[in-house]
């Protein structure tokens, strides 16, 4: 190891010191939730410039590996740093008004959300699985807290708690799976794991090993029959951190499974591919069919979000170069959509609980015509209708699960999305056919920021989608490349 | 930009005009929709005058849309699509103009999705990249969903979503057959354990019409299956025709209109445009049950107009009656049959798009659709009555009018096809003309004659000039098609033989490469083909 190594953990660093930062600074005389505000997004600016330079330290497509191997700065790895400061700002600026109207400090609301940046980019860079657990759990503790944060609220807590007990049992069940994994390969690299598997004729600790890791995974991206935590959840903690929960924390979990399964237990996917498919068909399933019966838009959009991971598991079934652009472009897509609809949600939201229920969004189109067009765009790309972004993603996901010889799992994603619209039609229903006033408008810049720029990027890289898939295909070859001498190795 | 491009977006730019108007004046709105129509439709006839009608496609635009993935941008059209955009930017007139009076709030909106609903539609007959393709057919979806569920009757919420949710699960799963035609050309990957091709990635509907010959029957066969759905559920051919009725009677008159007349065109423009010709050996292959399921579309789709009590729900199944027709004529795989097909796609899109006019048009001033509630009509509303009973006799395809051509044409090439083998079908078929006279002229008795019982009906006024101008063009169109259809058959020889060949290439060396433009006996053609 070589202290010159540091230089690429720049932007962890500077993330880390800034939460800390955040957590000091009311007690050294900062004050004003205003004031918390803008540290964290300066905070986050400096975190991505701080991105993009170590970024310019990566000479070639190849990996810059550090510390023993333990993170990679990649392509693939800034992607997604980009993706979840740009993520976590949208939050920031989501939450303001919120906590505004809260009693509830927004100083430490806002260092916990950097230290979860900070576990995320730590996963989003890991390649070894100590260090992608340790990233996860921060990330997890940080977001246990969050959901709690309300803390004298009931539905708050209780959600809080929830997540927690179950969130440390799957913890645990991952944990277990690594440490069987580590028992039979001797080494937690992930790129030492791919190596030492190829070796391996099939062994039952290790496939138990991989199928606990998969399940603890699968337990962080939500998808069934791992999901029973997400509604209960979604509904009960603090809208801007169910948006949190719904974007970054599972595109973070995304990113690591795809690393995961793409490098480290690539030589045995035709063991895990089906269960995964089992999974990602289930999840489509269950969360789609379940969401048509709710009235709550969170609990509605819990269940989508379900439906959604089954989606995002099509691409990393198909262990190909297109699944794991698909996995980069649908996080994007999803992440951009799904903020949209929270801000829209928030913007009803004047009152504690409105804007959650589906007659809160009735007559909107009257009301707030660009807000309830916003909205309909956003939810046109949740169900991958074009000229929407979330028809390029959705096409990546399938043309990936097609290519790889999943046939019948692309026929239910594509039926379950068609079954998708119809909850989603009715918000646009409730928007654009019916006439009410239940809920209030009220939008401030943020929310009119973030809902903006949703609108844009939905709607741009849904016409123009060739930036994106290119970015993709960039960030991705490193890992797609590394599968694809694996599978040729075989 | 080209000419096909100018067509398909004149609607869009007109949209964008409304949009900056406001709701302060719906008179202005109503002005700048219809103008967009005019001039939309008026650039559509230069398709017309510069179209080659001895080659295939023509006004082809190329550019490059999304490289990575292999998609295009690419316009083109042949006759086929020629006939079809000329239907659509002169129905998009109908739509407009049949709206004054029928639509009473939130004009801005309405017209504002008519207009991109016509741009889609275009785009849609416009597109030989499949992805580009999929993409104008999904984004016609959503101004129906709204203009149903928006200004649609009582049951409107229901039929706008059955609407949306019956089209778009048949759409993802021809989705699924784009990308393993997709996969297939491409060869980068096994599926069935078919090696595919190795060409570069494309989308290209051209090219896979080159290759389609070459894809294995097991594999056409899923992939026809994906396309029928998509298709099948759009025509609508029985059993998927459920959800036509609710929307046809929920939607408003110009929401009608255009669903009869253009949308559900777009299934039988998908059979023959990319159906067919790529995939031929599935074609014969699932031949009987599709014909059948058209027969069985053709009878019941009669026998259930018959004892409607709604007379636009009457006319709503007898669309599935017609577009049975359609899909029997193209199936029959002869330059005739396939011939009657596309020309009743048009016939079926004027007398349908007629017929749900005037009921709209009947509607608005008495606001009940049962026919119950008419009774000697035709002595308060002479006019009116004229035109209802040419338009009735067009449908049920009175010689002399357009629905002759077609059915005629249909009922030849079903005769003499060599791939139904049998005359049987024919035969089947020409019952459902006669159940057709039935329930239109059964219908034409209970409205217009008999005494004048019911006292509401004592007042209502005739046609107005507007509402018989329009009738006026759709009664000329009928009666020009039904005289004089050589222009009409002229535009789409070409493609039809095109589409023939690619089908059974061997088809012109059994039969005689003569095949007159108006019908000929039917003798002719079985001498010939001995």
């Amino acid at each position: 190891m070589t202290w010159g190594d540091t230089i690429y953990l720049l932007p962890e660093i500077v993330i880390s010191l800034g939460a800390c930062f955040l957590l000091i600074a009311p007690v050294s005389g900062f004050r004003g939730s205003s004031a918390a505000k803008w540290s964290m997004l300066v905070l986050l600016a400096l975190t991505a410039v701080a991105v993009v330079a170590s970024s310019a330290l990566v000479q070639d497509i190849e990996q810059t590996l550090m510390f023993r191997q333990m993170f990679a700065l990649d392509a693939f790895s800034i992607f997604f740093k980009l993706l979840f400061i740009v993520t976590i700002a949208m939050i920031a600026l989501l939450s303001d008004d919120y906590l505004r109207n809260s009693r509830y400090s927004p100083w430490e609301y806002y260092s916990l959300l950097a230290f979860a940046l900070c576990g995320m980019m730590f996963m989003a860079s890991g390649i070894h699985l100590a260090a992608i657990y340790v990233g996860l759990e921060l990330m997890s503790l940080s977001s246990y807290i969050l959901a709690g944060y309300f803390k004298n609220e009931q539905k708050s807590t209780e959600a809080a708690m929830k997540y927690f007990v179950l969130g440390a049992v799957s913890s645990a069940i991952l944990l277990y799976g690594i440490s069987l994994i580590y028992g039979v390969t001797g080494t937690l690299n992930l790129l030492r794991i791919a190596d030492s598997m190829a070796t391996l004729v099939t062994n039952d600790a290790l496939m138990f090993g991989i199928m606990l890791l998969g399940a603890g995974l699968c337990f962080k991206i939500a998808a069934a029959p791992f999901h029973v935590w997400t509604p209960d959840v979604y509904e009960g903690a603090p809208t801007p951190i169910t948006a949190f929960l719904s974007t970054a924390s599972k595109t973070a979990a995304f990113a690591i499974f795809a690393r995961i399964f793409y490098v480290g237990m690539h030589h045995f996917r035709l063991d895990w591919q089906y269960v995964l498919a089992t999974i990602a068909a289930l999840s489509m399933i269950v969360g789609n069919f379940a969401a048509i019966t709710q009235d709550n838009v969170k609990r509605m959009l819990a269940y989508s979000s379900i439906g959604h991971a089954g989606y995002v598991l099509l691409g990393i079934i198909a262990v190909n170069e297109m699944g794991l652009y698909g996995v980069l472009v649908y996080s994007v897509v999803y992440v951009f959509a799904t903020l949209g609809i929270w801000a829209t949600v928030l913007m009803l939201a004047q009152h504690e609980y409105a804007g959650e229920q589906v007659e809160d969004f009735e007559g909107l189109h009257r009301r707030a015509p660009l807000w309830a067009f916003a909205m309909f765009i956003f939810l046109l790309s949740l169900g991958g209708i074009p000229p929407t972004a979330g028809f390029i993603g959705k096409y990546f996901l399938f043309y990936a699960a097609v290519g790889a010889g999943f046939g019948w799992l692309a026929v239910i994603a594509v039926l379950m999305s068609a079954v998708s619209m119809f909850f989603y039609l009715r918000i646009v229903m409730a928007m654009y056919l019916r006439d009410g006033q239940r809920a209030d408008v009220v939008s401030s810049g943020g929310l009119k920021l973030v809902a903006a720029i949703c609108l844009i990027v939905t709607l741009l890289f849904g016409i123009m989608p060739t930036p994106l898939v290119e970015q993709a295909k960039i960030s991705g070859t490193w890992v797609a490349t590394r599968a694809a001498a694996l599978t040729n190795g075989r | 930009m080209g000419i096909l491009n100018i067509i398909t977006y004149i609607p869009l730019a007109g949209a964008l005009v409304i949009l900056l108007f406001g709701r302060r004046s719906p008179g202005a709105i109503r002005m700048i929709a219809t103008a967009t129509v005019v001039i939309d439709f008026i650039v559509s006839l230069y398709l017309w005058y510069a179209f080659d009608p001895n080659k295939l496609f023509q006004f082809r635009e190329t550019y490059e849309w999304i490289p990575s993935l292999g998609v295009k941008y690419d316009f083109a059209i042949d006759g086929i699509s020629l006939l079809l955009i000329l239907m659509t930017t002169f129905m998009g007139i109908i739509g407009v103009v049949s709206s004054y009076s029928a639509i009473k709030f939130r004009e801005k909106e309405y017209y504002i999705l008519l207009l991109l609903l016509q741009t889609g539609m275009i785009g849609t007959f416009c597109a030989l990249d499949f992805f580009l393709f999929y993409v104008f057919w999904e984004i016609m979806l959503v101004p129906m969903y709204f203009i149903i569920g928006i200004w649609g009757g009582p049951r409107k919420l229901y039929a706008a979503i059955k609407f949306f949710l019956y089209t778009l699960a048949g759409s993802v799963l021809m989705l699924l057959s784009i990308l393993a035609l997709f996969f297939f050309n491409d060869g980068g990957i096994e599926f069935l354990n078919i090696k595919g091709l190795g060409n570069p990635g494309t989308f290209s509907v051209l090219q896979f019409h080159e290759i389609g010959h070459l894809i294995p029957p097991q594999l056409q066969f899923w992939i026809f299956l994906g396309f029928f759905f998509g298709f099948a559920i759009k025509v609508p051919m029985f059993p998927f025709h459920t959800w036509l009725p609710d929307a046809h009677v929920e939607a408003p008159t110009a929401g009608s209109i255009i669903l009869a007349a253009v949308l559900l065109k777009m299934g039988t423009y998908g059979f023959v445009r990319f159906a067919l010709p790529i995939l031929p050996d599935a074609t014969k292959q699932l031949l009987v049950p599709i014909v059948v399921l058209s027969l069985i579309g053709i009878i019941y789709g009669a026998l259930v107009s018959l004892v409607q009590k709604d007379m636009k729900k009457l006319v709503a199944y007898s669309s599935v009656s017609h577009l049975g027709f359609v899909m029997l004529g193209m199936f029959a795989l002869n330059p005739m049959g396939i011939r009657g097909s596309v020309i009743q796609m048009i016939n079926h899109g004027i007398s349908t798009g007629a017929l749900f006019l005037l009921v709209g048009i009947i509607y608005e001033r008495r606001h009940t659709r049962m026919i119950a509630d008419y009774g000697g009509l035709a002595k308060q509303m002479p006019m009116f009555a004229a035109l209802f009973l040419i338009a009735a006799l067009s449908s049920m395809g009175l010689p002399a009018l357009n629905g002759f051509i077609g059915e005629f044409t249909i009922l030849l090439g079903a005769a003499n096809s060599t791939a139904f083998g049998t005359i049987a079908y024919a035969v089947i078929a020409a019952i459902g003309i006669v159940l057709g006279a039935a329930y239109l002229l059964w219908l034409y008795q209970r409205v217009f004659w008999g005494p004048l019982d019911n006292p509401e009906n004592a007042n209502v006024p005739d046609v107005n000039k507007r509402e018989l101008g329009m009738m006026l063009a759709l009664v000329a169109l009928m009666i020009w098609i039904g005289i004089y259809p050589k222009p009409l058959f002229d535009v789409i020889e070409k493609p039809v033989d095109y589409v023939v060949k690619k089908v059974d290439p061997a088809y012109f060396d059994k039969q005689p490469l003569t095949f007159p433009t108006t019908p000929a006996p039917a003798e002719h053609h079985e001498v010939a083909a001995k």
